[in-house]
C-alpha cells in the first residue's frame, strides 16, 4: 500500500518533468511527443491507483480505454500535421 | 508484495526516469523520439509485469498483460507517425558541426 503510493508519486514527478517539454517545447512535434509520453505514464498511474484503493478490477478497464484514446490522439495529430504542415514550416515557406 | 515484483517494478520506474531525462536533455526532436519510443515502452512493460506478479493469476493480471501488449504495439507506431510527419514537413535533424542550421529550425 505505502509502496504503491510511493510509485504513484514517482510517476507524477516524472510526468511533471515531461510537462516542461510540453510547455516550453521548441517545435509542435516536441509538444505532441511529450504529451504522448505523459499519457503513457498515466496508463501505469491508473493501474497503480487501482492497487492503492484495492479496486484493480475497475481501474484496469479505465487504463485499457485510456491507452486506446492516447494512441488514437497521437496518430490523428500526426496524420493531420503530415498533410497540412506545422506553423514553423509555414513561416519558412509561405 | 513479493520481492521479485517490487524489484521488477523499480527497474521499470528507472526506465521511465530515463525517458523523462531524455526528453529534457536531448538536443532535438528526433533524438527525443529515440528516448520516448524505446525506453518508455520497456519501462511500462516492466512496471505492468511487476503489478501482474503482485496480483497473481486473476482476470486483472490478464488485462494488465493485454495493456502491456497493446502499448508495445501502439507506442512505437505513434512515435513513427510523428517522426514521419516531422521529416516530411522539413524538420532538420540536429548536427554537431557549427556551420549547420540551428537545431529545431525548419526548411523544406
Amino acid at each position: 500500500m505505502t509502496f504503491f503510493v510511493a510509485v504513484a508519486a514517482v510517476i507524477l514527478v516524472l510526468s511533471a518533468i515531461a510537462f516542461h517539454r510540453v510547455a516550453f517545447g521548441e517545435t509542435i512535434y516536441d509538444r505532441l511527443l511529450a504529451s504522448g509520453a505523459i499519457g503513457t505514464n498515466f496508463i501505469v498511474l491508473l493501474a497503480v491507483i487501482g492497487f492503492i484503493f484495492d479496486r484493480p478490477d475497475m481501474f484496469v478497464d479505465l487504463a485499457i480505454s485510456y491507452a486506446l484514446l492516447n494512441f488514437i490522439g497521437a496518430v490523428a495529430a500526426g496524420k493531420y500535421l503530415e498533410r497540412h504542415g506545422s506553423d514553423e514550416a509555414q513561416e519558412q515557406h509561405p | 508484495m513479493s520481492i521479485l515484483g517490487a524489484v521488477i517494478l523499480s527497474i521499470g520506474l528507472f526506465f521511465m526516469a530515463v525517458t523523462a531525462v531524455g526528453l529534457l536533455r536531448l538536443p532535438d526532436f528526433f533524438t527525443r523520439v529515440h528516448a520516448v519510443s524505446k525506453s518508455e515502452t520497456l519501462g511500462i512493460a516492466l512496471v505492468l509485469i511487476g503489478l501482474t506478479l503482485h496480483e497473481g493469476t486473476t482476470l486483472v493480471s490478464l488485462k494488465l498483460l493485454l495493456v502491456m501488449i497493446f502499448v508495445g504495439f501502439a507506442n512505437p507506431v505513434g512515435a513513427h507517425v510523428l517522426t514521419r510527419a516531422a521529416i516530411r514537413t522539413g524538420l532538420i535533424p540536429w548536427r554537431r558541426e557549427a556551420n549547420q542550421p540551428e537545431a529545431g529550425e525548419v526548411q523544406r
